[in-house]
Formats: structure tokens, sequence, C-alpha cells
């Protein structure tokens, strides 16, 4: 996958605008998940994610080739997800209320096809409570939580992505775990 | 409820990271056993780690690689251009030499001394003298040719005068003022114009 990806990056580079609509294809569920786990809210998320891909873009020439792309593009994107969230502070609770709306319109979507009714709700609480949980987590324990958890990465990808040492990711992933801890226990 | 060292709940963490050592692993095990607080300490750590873990799988919406594309900047040429023509003087002189030799320019050169004005409403013309009259505000450029123009009032734009003399006091003028007198300049004009004009294109795309 690396190298059609740096071959697609070359012809990017050389102006064919086009060959970056295979980058976008490969990239984009895991991009706009992350924001999505990040922020809480579709509309918001679709925007971040479009920005990180289109800054991507512009800065395609300063990005290094025997790095992962993957890290670079998740970088630009948790960048601008904590600089919107930093921007929204004052309403932060009630973002948080939005984001399980969104979490249960979006898996209600998916469960219709293949879960029955009763297992439908069951599930759609869960989703609904798991975003609501995370947008809880303040941003700085939440983006190692959706990292590790959500996009599975390893923690040495995390520390890449953040731009911070592994020791410091580890310290966040404790705190995050302990925090995410003690939310479910005050029920 | 009794307080444990807080190695243990770190060796939990280290645990959960997968890169707890075996001595860490033995000794928190052995803590475990003996340590129902802890038990549940680590228990609930597990939990929180299996609900997070359940996150359904989320996609980005069905337009959106559409979307990206389309919000794209488009490639600038004409950036492109201009730094090419700096590049390359000499081929830019050899553009221009064409641009100089077309039909259009020397068609356009004025072989009469026939005045003529650009048309506007507010100007006032007596014989071959221009006036915009003061307190009139004229907007676009005005071309003079074999004739003098004089500003009393304002002009929102470029003022050239060919073959005659532009006379002003308390004008305003927003744009240029350019006087010509010689052929030569007149074809400089043009070319100047026609360059212009050829950037405008480029940069348009
Ligand atoms: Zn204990």
């Amino acid at each position: 996958m690396d190298a059609l990806v740096n071959k697609r990056i070359k012809q990017v580079l050389k102006g064919d605008q086009n060959a970056y609509a295979d980058i976008v294809n490969l990239y984009q569920h895991k991009l706009y998940q992350v924001c999505f786990r990040m922020l809480g809210n579709k509309q918001e998320a679709e925007d971040i994610a479009q920005e990180a891909f289109i800054r991507a873009y512009i800065n395609l020439h300063s990005y290094d080739q025997n790095r992962k792309f993957s890290t670079w593009l998740y970088r630009i994107g948790t960048n601008l997800c904590i600089d919107r969230i930093r921007k929204k502070k004052p309403d932060y609770y009630l973002d948080a209320e939005v984001a399980g709306t969104e979490g249960l319109d979006m898996y209600s979507q998916i469960a219709a096809d293949e879960q029955s009714p009763e297992a439908a709700v069951e599930q759609m609480e869960l989703q609904d409570r798991i975003q609501y949980e995370i947008s809880r987590l303040p941003d700085k324990y939440r983006s190692v939580i959706v990292l590790k958890y959500i996009e599975e990465l390893s923690l040495q990808e995390i520390s890449e992505i953040l731009d911070m040492p592994l020791g410091t990711v580890k310290t966040r992933i404790h705190r995050g775990r302990e925090a995410l801890r003690k939310q479910l226990n005050n029920l | 409820m009794k307080t444990c060292a807080s190695k243990f709940v770190d060796y939990m963490h280290e645990y959960l990271d997968g890169d707890i050592s075996r001595e860490h692993e033995q000794s928190l095990k052995q803590h475990l056993q003996t340590c129902p607080d802890c038990q549940q300490h680590m228990h609930e750590l597990s939990d929180t780690v299996a609900f997070i873990k359940s996150a359904a799988h989320i996609t980005a919406p069905p337009s959106f690689e559409e979307q990206v594309i389309s919000r794209l900047p488009k490639r600038k040429n004409s950036v492109g251009i201009k730094r090419w023509f700096r590049q390359h003087p000499l081929l830019m002189a050899a553009a221009l030499f064409c641009l100089f030799m077309s039909a259009t320019v020397l068609g356009s050169f004025p072989n009469d001394n026939q005045f003529s004005v650009t048309k506007k409403p507010n100007i006032v013309v007596e014989g071959q003298t221009v006036t915009v009259p003061a307190g009139e505000v004229v907007k676009g450029d005005i071309v003079v040719k074999n004739g003098d123009i004089i500003i009393e009032g304002e002009v929102d734009g470029n003022v050239t005068v060919i073959n005659g003399n532009y006379m002003a006091s308390t004008a305003v003028v927003t744009g240029q003022v350019e006087e010509i007198d010689e052929m030569f300049e007149w074809l400089w004009f043009k070319i100047k114009d026609g360059f212009n004009n050829l950037m405008a294109v480029f940069s348009n795309k």
C-alpha cells in the first residue's frame, strides 16, 4: 500500500490532480472517523477531515516520503481537531449532548439493516454512550484514547502523530483510561 | 478503602499497554490475589477498555472524496507563466516582437491626426480639448488622441494622452497618467496593453 501511495504522491507532485483522488479514497474513512470521535459532530468532522486533505495536498511537497503517509495525514487532522475543540470550549457540555444524538442517528442507519429492533436499541444506547464519554474527556486525553482504541494505532505511531515523546503518550493514555474509568463509575 | 502502593496501578497500565516486564507482571499478579481493591480497579480498567473498543466503525459520507477534489485549489498558471517570462527574457522579447509586428498593433497606429476621446457621459469636449469639470467623477480609463485634456474633477481610472497635453492643477486621478507623443511610444503603449491583456488571460485561467 505504501508503494502505491508513494507512486500517487509523485503523480500529484508532477501536477496530476486526479491521482490525489486515490489517496483521499484510501484514507477518507480513517481520517473521518478520528475527526468524528474527536469532535462528536458529523458536520464538523466532515469539514475538518476535508480541510485536512486539502492542507495535505497544498503541503504535499513538504511530506517526507520515507515516513508513513498516514502518520503525516493524521497529524494534520488531529491538529485541526484540537484547534477546533479549543476554539469552542465554552459550550463543551452542550456539544457533548449533540454528539450523542449524532451517534444515534448514524448508528440507527447501520443497525437497521442487520439487527433486530431490540438489539438495535441496545446497541444504539451503547454507541450513544461511548461517544458521550469520549466527548467528556479533556482533549489531551481524548486524542490519545481515540488514536489508541478507535484507530488501534501503536504507541510509537501516536507519539509521531502528536509529536510528543513516547513517555508522554503513555502517561496520557494511563490518565485517559483512569478518567474514563471514573466517568463510567459515576453513573 | 485501603490505599496500596501506587506502583500497582502503574503496573496495571503497563499490563494494558502490553509492555509490562516479567518482573512487574509477577509482582502485580501476586498482589491482585491478595488485594480485592486492586482486583476491582484492574477489573474496572479492563471493562473501560472493552467499552471504548466496542465503538462502531464510522465511515465518511459517500460524497466525501468528490467534495475534497472539488475543493482543491486550482493550479496557478499565471504564476508559472510570469516566472517563465522572468527566466527567459530573450523569449519574452521575441514574444513582444511578434506582438509588435502583429496586424492589430500596426493597424491601429494613428496614421491620421484626427481627434478622438473615450466616450464618457460627464466630460465636456470643445474643439480638441477635453475637460473633466470640477465636481464630476469619471469612472474608467480615458484615452485622448490628438487633443488635450484638462482635469478639474476626478478620474477613477488611467488617463492616457496621445499627441497632446495633460493639464491639471487640483485633479484627482486614481490610476496612472501617461502622455504619449512619439510613434515608438504609441507602439510601446500598445505592447504593454497587449501584454497586460495576455497576462490577464493567463491569470483568469
Ligand atoms: Zn492493592
